[in-house]
């Protein structure tokens, strides 16, 4: 599955230093180290800081973790609290059912 | 002490602030617009405007008022949207460059979408937030906030995140428009009357007869007086127009002005003077009356005296009244061509009859005419019931009385139950109604025309006899004979009749006269005749008289001699 050398390109937006984006934040640190070590950067941009880049990755919820590369985009809302979930959004790994 | 107590909440109560839509006839209705720094819902079922209505909230709110604002959009692209509107004669790309409106669009795509854990709607919040900063805006549109259900799963995060989004928006005191689709016996599909408390409005869009209609109620607000009735309203190049419809007053002022109706005879059976100003008229007929041509020379007859006035037809093209008039002497186009007089012609099937009602008000509105023509309102009975039509046209006068304009409406009279009524029913209404009606006789059909009604006026009471030449309309009096009205070949002859009785009456008159002088000649000549006999006669009896004087001389004069003889012997 995981056979391809990119790398993944997280942003993780939050609103201020709050439990929810504190909680994603070590969430998503958490499951790159164990799945992606060595092949991700995670961008975390508060928006009371930069309001202004709202707009342009279309977030309304707080914290969302955005994707942007590898393909395709895909956007997780939330804490981040179910890894099943995150490694599915991320395509770490398929969806299972 | 206890009035001033009394007073104050009152007044405090009725400065409810309001921030004025521009939407004309919405503030009207809601008494002053939208309440100030609170959530109003805007809801309806697609396609009803909810849209459009808000965005033009934003614009007018931005160009008139000097009142920014923010749409937020969650169903169209602001592309999308700059073009839509773009029909209306509104640039939202110039209004976002200048800074007076800004168009976000909140994208969500529920394939792009994972939700784990706990969340919240702060980024919305700051977004929006940053967007208000950005412009300074006082008024915001969130476009349809709904949307939002259908990508987020989590209900139960969402209502409590809409919750805090209302009171967040009155916290930064913008006046705001919520639009939502209408759901299946509620206002909004997901609920979203709980939370907007202040100001509900619904759209509707309602078809019958195949003709639709676009309404507007306002079903609640909260601390204002606001009419309650359906509103119809209308989406046309220059925005929405929404009409306050009924008015339940009576008391515009009357003008004790007179118009002439063009036709000399006519006002000459008016009192001399023609009709009131700003009064409403009907003229009812059968087809084929001329109608059309008296409303005509009524429209010419303003354009004459430099008066504006709008001619609605709902049967003829402008360019047949206007050919079909050149023939009896009325030239309709120079009047178009100086501007004073402006055709609007639509069949009656192309609105419902409330629109109809929006689109005279609106024309009426801006081409501020003093004579309003329909011709017919009988057509309107194809687009609604008689007693719709009847309510229609109470408001359309209603609303020219209060504009001082005189209306004329013709309406077709059949032999039919249904326009009987119409014709009725609309009669009551008018100041004055006149009647034309074919007058069938002697093998050949003429108009009569009689004024049925009218109002503060005396008036004849006598049947004329309409004529079209081609100089125009005129009015003769018709002749009543023993065999009831006469009209058309039948007077004329009736007149010829009558002329011939003069001449023979004159001849016979002459010849008696001779008779006289002749008689008189006789007996004259029979005079003279007599007088010659007792001359005759007299000379007869002077002859004896004389001879007798004679022979009594002699007789004496012979006695003498006889006695003297015998004397002297």
């Amino acid at each position: 599955m995981e056979t391809n050398e990119e790398n993944w390109e997280l942003r993780l937006y939050i609103a201020g230093n709050t439990p929810k984006s504190k909680m994603a934040l070590s969430n998503l640190k958490k499951y790159c180290e164990e799945h992606l070590k060595g092949k991700y950067a995670i961008e975390v941009i508060d928006l009371l800081v930069k309001p202004q880049l709202a707009e342009g990755d279309q977030i309304f919820a707080v914290p969302t973790l955005v994707k942007k590369v590898p393909e395709p985009i895909r956007k997780i809302i939330g804490d981040l609290s179910n890894e099943e979930k995150v490694l599915v959004g991320l395509n770490i790994r398929p969806a299972i059912k | 002490m206890s009035l001033e107590t009394a007073n104050t909440p009152n007044s405090y109560l009725s400065s409810l602030p309001k921030t004025l839509t521009g939407i004309t006839g919405l503030d009207e209705i809601t008494k002053g617009g939208l309440p100030k720094g609170r959530p109003t819902l805007i809801c309806g079922s697609a396609g009803c405007g909810k849209t459009l209505f808000s965005i033009e909230f934003i614009v007018r709110g931005a160009l008139e008022f000097n009142e920014p604002g923010v749409f937020m959009a969650f169903e169209e692209k602001s592309e999308e949207l700059a073009q839509n509107v773009a029909s209306l004669g509104f640039d939202l790309n110039q209004l976002q460059k200048d800074k007076l409106i800004k168009l976000d669009h909140v994208h969500i795509e529920r394939s792009e979408i994972e939700e784990t854990g706990e969340y919240d709607l702060d980024g919305l919040f700051i977004r929006l937030g940053y967007a208000i900063d950005q412009i300074g805006a006082k008024r915001v549109v969130l476009d349809t906030i709904e949307n939002l259900f259908s990508g987020l799963s989590n209900q139960g995060i969402l209502r409590a995140e809409l919750r805090r989004l209302f009171e967040w928006l009155k916290a930064r005191k913008v006046t705001t428009i919520i639009t939502g689709e209408r759901g299946d016996g509620t206002l909004t599909r997901h609920g979203l009357e709980e939370y907007v408390s202040d100001c509900v409005i619904l759209l509707d869009h309602r078809v019958s007869n195949q003709i639709s209609t676009r309404l507007l109620r306002i079903v609640k607000y909260r601390g204002s007086m606001h009419g309650t009735n359906e509103y119809p309203f209308l989406i046309n190049e220059k925005g929405i127009s929404v009409l306050p419809v009924t008015s339940l007053t009576l008391d515009h002022p009357v003008s004790s002005e007179r118009v002439s109706s063009g036709i000399p005879a006519l006002d000459k059976m008016l009192d001399g003077q023609g009709f009131f100003k700003g009064s409403s008229i009907l003229i009812s007929g059968t087809a084929g009356t001329g109608k059309t041509s008296i409303a005509a020379s009524f429209a010419n007859e303003a354009c004459l005296r430099n008066e504006r006035c709008i001619y609605f037809a709902f049967e003829e093209s402008s360019f047949q009244i206007i050919r079909n008039m050149r023939s009896i002497g009325f030239d309709l186009q120079t009047h178009i061509d100086k501007g004073l007089l402006k055709f609007q012609a639509s069949r009656p099937t192309l609105n419902g009859l409330e629109m109809h009602l929006v689109a005279i008000h609106k024309q009426i509105k801006e081409f501020k005419p003093s004579v309003v023509i329909l011709d017919p309102i009988t057509n309107l009975i194809t687009v609604g019931t008689v007693s719709d039509v009847k309510s229609m046209l109470i408001r359309l006068i209603d609303f020219l009385q209060a504009e001082q304009i005189t209306v004329l409406f013709t309406a077709l009279t059949l032999n039919n139950v249904i326009n009987e009524q119409t014709d009725e029913g609309v009669s009551s209404l008018v100041d004055a109604w006149l009647l034309v009606k074919d007058i069938e006789f002697n093998g050949e059909r003429n108009r009569g025309l009689y004024v049925m009604k009218s109002r503060g006026m005396k008036h004849s009471n006598q049947v004329r006899e309409f004529i079209i030449t081609d100089k125009g309309l005129d009015l003769v009096n018709v002749y009543l004979g023993s065999e009831g009205v006469l009209t058309g070949s039948a007077r004329e002859a009736q007149q010829l009749l009558e002329e011939t009785g003069i001449v023979i009456r004159e001849y016979a008159t002459n010849r008696k006269d001779r008779e006289i002088e002749r008689k008189k000649l006789i007996l004259e000549s029979k005079i003279a005749s007599l007088k010659e006999e007792f001359e005759s006669v007299q000379d007869e009896l002077n002859k004896t008289y004389i001879e007798d004087e004679l022979r009594k001389e002699v007789m004496e004069k012979n006695r003498e001699q006889m006695t003297r003889s015998r004397h002297n012997e």
